[in-house]
């Protein structure tokens, strides 16, 4: 978060900064905190979290502001420790006056209408968001400074903090703060799946919740959302084979998919509508591609034939027409496109045969427009990202080794797994503003799979 | 050393064996039936009957004690070759870094496991193909299937049975060596080959 003051000095005393398409992996000691100096003063609007009335809604203020400066799409102003900005705030809505505050109250009092806009304007936010509780109701103004005006207010009744589902409200409400003042679709709302020690994990994407999904003895792998965001599908080794799963995160129960008693399936990937499951499976032919149809339990087809290569890793496209995939048709594993039916197989992430390494775990993007991979670049990975209309790839990070990366709803982060600070951990770069931030700060988390945004009744009955 | 002990334990137990085989002691002869037989033959014959029956069942007390010696011997022999066949069996193979090829200092450990299966027509195998960490974790289940597979292909093309022979890839999920450096990664790369059905006993090739 910016500092008000600081901040200024340090865009001014730092030189040139970085157009934001071009920010890189940059911040490699940036534990999260954000150092300010590839951000041009200006670009993104500033905007303000108003200290919550009563001070119950404190945790609710914390939680919305971090998922807001978790967007990367704001600069999230703190206020100065002084009473004199919250006066404005004070004398917003029907709370009676406080008095623990006499004095400093009367400067804002005239306008009861709302908050003091021309203050908030010289601070430089564009945006005041406002919380209160109107009976066993919290409700969410959001001000257009500019304007001058309410904007949008928003009501949620908020399970007991601790309680199931308080903190995925809240994450609703910043989600719908953010399509109010952007008209931007957010992805605080949203969970991400990974694997540590042999077990499927689900925790929220700001890092709390961290809950167990897979409880078997057998080592699992793979996690996968289906687009529902209620179920997951993974792998799990079986004596002698890899059975893949899909499993309802809030009941727990799962249900065996494509199952041969022989086979090794592994990497699934939900389509868009998820009626289909997409696979790779394992046999002494080699590794190809399959999907089969989980709703109905049949109709399993076989995408590839590889004989001499192995073809593995589907992702679809956010349309279900194409399935971007792993093939070693070239020799080393590289990127390849097909039709959702098998058919126009062709390379999709271009490189140069004999130099460029070997590049795995593709997934696409929910816009459609990007494909994130992992390619090695001198011995070691680095996460990569293909630009589906215009073939070309960009390489995203440099520091330490970095894969398997995993979009967000917002089709602008990616977490990822990273050794950069000593060992192997989750992580969340923004590809606009190079931003980097742990996600889990345990050792040895990895395969990340960020969900699509939660229903609403996920979110309240997990 | 174990093999030479293992030796000699076999050639005693052959000795005995090749003694056992002599049957039965040969025994006295029976006194032909006399025409004319009088008081002093007869007690002569009587004598010898009670010699020869003390004989008889001296003799097959030892045949029975010769008998049950054999079996032990022959069990504890054929307990220590199973041992030792496991041992072969379980003996790994090991990759290049991201290939799948066989190694020729592998091909006569592979060798060795084609004369196990032809001695055991009822043993069966898994062979479970492994990565080291440094490729990516789910490629690497595909890296691991070709590395069982090329095991698993050069059995049959020696002879044996296909349906004898399972295969699965464990990636890099299950590494041995837990280091982090070419000597850690040297060893993870491998197959191993686990008896999954007719290994009570087994025979030498």
């Amino acid at each position: 978060m910016r500092r008000l003051l600081l901040g200024l000095g340090l865009f001014f005393s730092v030189g040139p900064t970085v157009r934001p398409s071009d920010a890189q992996d940059t911040s490699a000691i940036d534990r999260g905190v954000r150092i300010g100096i590839v951000y041009r003063p200006g670009v993104r609007p500033g905007l303000v979290v108003l200290p919550g009335r009563p001070a119950a809604l404190d945790s609710v203020r914390a939680i919305l502001t971090r998922d807001l400066d978790y967007t990367d799409r704001f600069e999230v102003i703190t206020l100065p420790a002084g009473d004199s900005l919250r006066v404005g705030a004070v004398a917003l809505g029907t709370a009676p006056p406080a008095r623990g505050a006499p004095g400093r109250q009367r400067s804002g009092g005239a306008q009861a209408a709302g908050p003091n806009y021309p203050l908030y304007l010289a601070l430089g936010a564009d945006f005041v968001v406002d919380l209160r509780a109107a009976g066993d109701t919290t409700v969410v103004d959001v001000h257009d400074v500019a304007a001058g005006a309410l904007r949008r207010t928003f009501r949620a009744r908020l399970p007991a903090p601790g309680g199931a589902g308080f903190r995925m409200t809240v994450h609703r409400l910043a989600d719908q703060v953010l399509l109010a003042t952007l008209g931007a679709p957010g992805m605080a709302a949203t969970r991400v799946g990974f694997v540590k020690d042999g077990k499927v994990y689900v925790i929220d994407q700001d890092g709390a919740d961290l809950r167990l999904v897979s409880s078997t003895d057998r080592q699992a792998m793979s996690p996968a959302w289906a687009p529902d965001a209620r179920r997951l599908a993974y792998m799990e080794f079986w004596q002698g084979h890899g059975q893949l799963f899909v499993q309802d995160i809030g009941s727990g129960e799962r249900t065996a998919a494509a199952t041969t008693g022989r086979a090794l399936d592994f990497t699934p990937a939900f389509s868009p509508d998820g009626k289909t499951l997409a696979f790779s499976r394992a046999t002494e032919e080699g590794t190809d591609v399959y999907t089969v149809n989980i709703k109905d339990n049949c109709c399993l087809q076989r995408l590839t034939v590889g004989r001499f290569s192995d073809n593995l890793s589907p992702t679809f496209s956010p349309d279900g027409q194409r399935i971007a995939f792993v093939s070693t048709r070239s020799g080393l594993p590289q990127i390849y496109v097909m039709a959702a039916d098998g058919t126009d197989q062709q390379l999709f992430a271009p490189f140069d045969y004999g130099v460029t390494g070997a590049s795995n775990a593709p997934e696409w993007s929910p816009d459609g427009q990007s494909v994130a991979f992992h390619r090695d670049v001198a011995g070691t990975l680095q996460v990569f990202v293909l630009d589906v209309r215009t073939r070309t790839v960009r390489q995203l990070t440099s520091v330490g080794r970095n894969e398997d990366p995993t979009w967000a709803p917002d089709s602008r982060h990616l977490a990822f797994v990273s050794d950069r600070s000593g060992y192997r951990q989750l992580w969340i770069i923004d590809l606009d503003t190079g931003r980097i931030r742990p996600l889990l700060q345990q050792s040895g988390s990895r395969l990340p799979a960020w969900s699509p945004r939660l229903p609403e009744t996920a979110a309240t009955n997990p | 050393m174990k093999r030479l002990s293992l030796l000699a334990l076999a050639i005693v137990a052959g000795a005995v064996t090749a003694a056992a085989c002599g049957g039965p002691k040969p025994q006295p002869q029976a006194p032909t039936p006399q025409a004319n037989p009088d008081s002093a033959a007869a007690a002569e014959r009587a004598r010898q009957d009670s010699i020869d029956a003390a004989n008889r069942a001296a003799s097959e007390a030892e045949a029975e004690r010769v008998r049950r010696q054999r079996e032990a011997d022959s069990l504890a022999a054929l307990g220590r070759s199973t041992e030792e066949v496991r041992g072969m069996v379980a003996a790994m193979i090991h990759f290049d870094y991201d290939k799948s090829v066989l190694r020729g200092d592998d091909i006569g450990t592979l060798d060795q496991k084609v004369a196990v299966l032809q001695a055991n027509p009822d043993l069966r195998l898994r062979i479970s193909g492994h990565c080291d960490e440094r490729g990516s974790d789910e490629y690497n289940l595909a890296l691991g299937n070709r590395r069982a597979t090329a095991a698993k292909q050069y059995l049959v093309s020696h002879g044996i049975d296909a349906g004898r022979i399972e295969t699965i890839s464990y990636g890099e999920e299950r590494p041995l060596a837990q280091g982090h450096d070419e000597g850690a990664w040297a060893q993870n790369r491998r197959d191993e080959f686990e008896i999954i059905g007719g290994g009570d006993v087994l025979r030498r090739p």
